[in-house]
């Protein structure tokens, strides 16, 4: 079964609308998109753009101001500055865009089944996201962090337990409203499989709300690596990682700014780029 | 009014269940600790009589309904536990700190709004001009701020100037509490105003385009008496419902600020607790935290029913 018996079907008709609007340049994801291939690439280039080791300490060269080899100075165990605020794009990056991976496919997963099953799985898995929510949700990640004890893993582990009502909630909300549309109706009417109703009809259709908030909430997740880190409970050290960054340059921020500045920046760079993507995005689909 | 009432009694009833949650999840906390839970909690250097006492003080030793349900009888009568650093009840301890959290709290909302309403006002009725568009390009830039750098930078940039505001500790009178929670009150505004100012500005645009503004307009009033006189009143019922459904992050980011500003609240509680290995302190400041977002959300709620008569109270 192809499209093209239900082409002339209002929610298909849509469907041409949008692939024509998505070929118009669109600035913002254009914009989005090459500042965050920049960061990736600086973070992926780390070692061609720098030669120094970001976790090789030297004491007798601690807190050097910027200049002479070391573009930002170096921190108080005489490690380049620079190297740790471009290698912590590798750890930050990766960590928060894979935080966010399993949450979105297990909560897109959930709110498909809810949405369009409902009953008791749905009170059931509502009454869930209901507790979640009912939590602070960083409250809840340094809880769960602390109980499964420090470590990448568990910054995995207690992000996933948190952020999948989100998705849950998204999608269940988005399905509950094309489940009645015709192209669905079309697709029951028909006599498809139920999975191939969800997977080949609904699913394509309910992804882009989920995949916007996932946008947004990379920068969550990286924000709550970063947080973790400021606190002493993220990526464990040496590893660089621009929390831990701030919160060692904390005690000389009266002397030496730029070391809790630049990794700052640096988070806020990326939060933009990933705003730029999300609203681009939003903006392509013709969804506002 | 006893239409209010019945809709309070509905509401209060409905946090039942969610409390109920609240307190499972709180308990499995415990049960997420990998290996047994006393010996981790305890560290290597643990005797086997401090790990017996602590299987005996959890109820470790149980079934797990049974300690759900002990658990869950404790609680309903405000016993949280006893701290294994203080021994004493964690309840007394979060009630000494719970105080400079709500001042924070109360600071960060007050203003939040001072500066996300005034905005979301002004983008909104230059909509598509020049303030509108700067207002609407600050939530690119602010979202990605890590709130507890907002708070190093704002000391950064304003302690040595202004020494009016300390930049930690708490005081002692009700004057220095006050002057304690300008600069994390202000941290966490500038951290949730980006947020505040989008959705309060796309509300608002409604408004502004509903037909009794449009009245107001037609009528011939002037542009400062329109908003000033016939907005500002669903402006607020605005404000309350953004407000609401931020309440969780805005009580999450109390946390951090407290740790930045050394405040004496919860949230640098639970951090001395988590660097302690505080077990039943870290449960029951959680559970605090939860409890707190449910309470201000019920809040939020009866406020948004008073102010706006639209709201479905039967």
């Amino acid at each position: 079964m192809t499209a093209a018996p239900l082409a002339g079907l209002p929610g298909v008709a849509g469907r041409t609308a949008t692939t024509r609007r998505s070929l118009r340049l669109n600035p913002t994801l254009v914009a989005g998109l090459v500042l965050l291939a920049l960061i990736v690439l600086v973070g992926v280039a780390a070692p061609l753009i720098t030669r120094w080791d970001p976790v090789q300490q030297d004491l007798t060269s601690s807190l050097l101001p910027p200049g002479g080899g070391h573009l930002l100075g170096t921190d108080l165990l005489g490690r380049d500055v620079f190297a740790r605020l471009i290698y912590s794009a590798r750890v930050d990056l990766r960590v928060g865009a894979l935080a966010v991976l399993l949450p979105f496919v297990i909560g897109t997963t959930l709110g498909l089944l809810a949405g369009w099953f409902g009953g008791w799985f749905d009170a059931v898995l509502m009454r869930l996201v209901d507790m979640v929510v009912a939590f602070p949700s960083f409250v809840l990640i340094i809880a769960l962090v602390f109980a499964l004890g420090q470590g990448t893993t568990s910054i995995y582990v207690a992000i996933t337990l948190v952020g999948w009502v989100a998705y849950a909630r998204i999608v269940r909300g988005e399905v509950l409203v094309a489940k009645e549309q015709e192209y669905a109706l079309a697709a029951r009417a028909s006599g498809l499989p139920t999975w191939r109703i969800l997977l080949r009809h609904l699913l394509p259709n309910v992804l882009l709300q989920a995949f916007v908030f996932a946008m947004s909430d990379v920068v969550l997740s990286i924000l709550a690596i970063v947080t973790l880190g400021y606190l002493g409970l993220g990526v464990p050290p040496p590893t660089p990682d621009w929390g831990s960054m701030i919160a060692e340059g904390q005690g000389f921020v009266f002397t030496k700014w730029y070391l809790t500045a630049a990794p700052g920046f640096a988070v806020v760079l990326v939060g933009l780029a990933l705003a730029l993507v999300a609203d681009g995005t939003v903006q392509r689909s013709g969804r506002r | 009014m006893s239409g209010y009432l019945s809709f309070l009694a509905r509401r209060l009833v409905g946090t039942v269940p969610v409390l109920l949650g609240i307190s499972v999840i709180v308990f499995f906390l415990i049960h997420l600790v990998p290996g047994d839970p006393a010996r981790t909690l305890l560290g290597v250097r643990a005797t086997d009589e401090a790990v017996a006492a602590l299987h005996a003080r959890f109820g470790l030793d149980q079934p797990l309904w049974h300690q759900y349900l002990s658990f869950l009888g404790r609680l309903l009568h405000g016993n949280l536990g006893r701290s294994i650093l203080y021994d004493t009840n964690v309840s007394e301890l979060i009630a000494t700190r719970l105080s400079a959290t709500i001042w924070l709290l109360v600071a960060a909302t007050v203003l939040a709004l001072l500066i996300s309403v005034p905005l979301a006002v002004l983008a909104a009725s230059h909509r598509g001009r020049l303030a509108d568009q700067i207002v609407r390009a600050v939530p690119l830039v602010g979202l990605g701020m890590p709130t507890f750098w907002v708070g190093i930078m704002l000391v950064l940039l304003l302690a040595l100037k202004v020494h009016a505001f300390p930049v930690s500790g708490f005081g002692k009178t009700p004057a220095q509490h006050l002057s304690s929670v300008v600069l994390p009150g202000l941290t966490i505004a500038l951290a949730l105003s980006p947020i505040l100012i989008r959705s309060l500005r796309t509300s608002m645009i409604g408004v502004l385009d509903s037909d009794y503004v449009v009245t107001a307009r037609a009528k011939g009033l002037s542009h400062r008496r329109v908003i000033l006189a016939h907005t500002l009143r669903n402006a607020a019922v605005s404000s309350i419902t953004v407000l609401g459904v931020n309440i969780a992050y805005l009580v999450g980011s109390t946390l951090v600020v407290e740790r930045v500003f050394a405040l004496p609240g919860l949230g640098t509680m639970m951090l001395d607790a988590i660097f302690n290995r505080d077990f039943p302190v870290v449960q029951g400041v959680t559970l605090v935290f939860a409890l707190m977002v449910v309470v201000i959300n019920l809040l939020t709620d009866l406020a948004h029913a008073a102010l706006d008569p639209r709201i479905e109270l039967a």
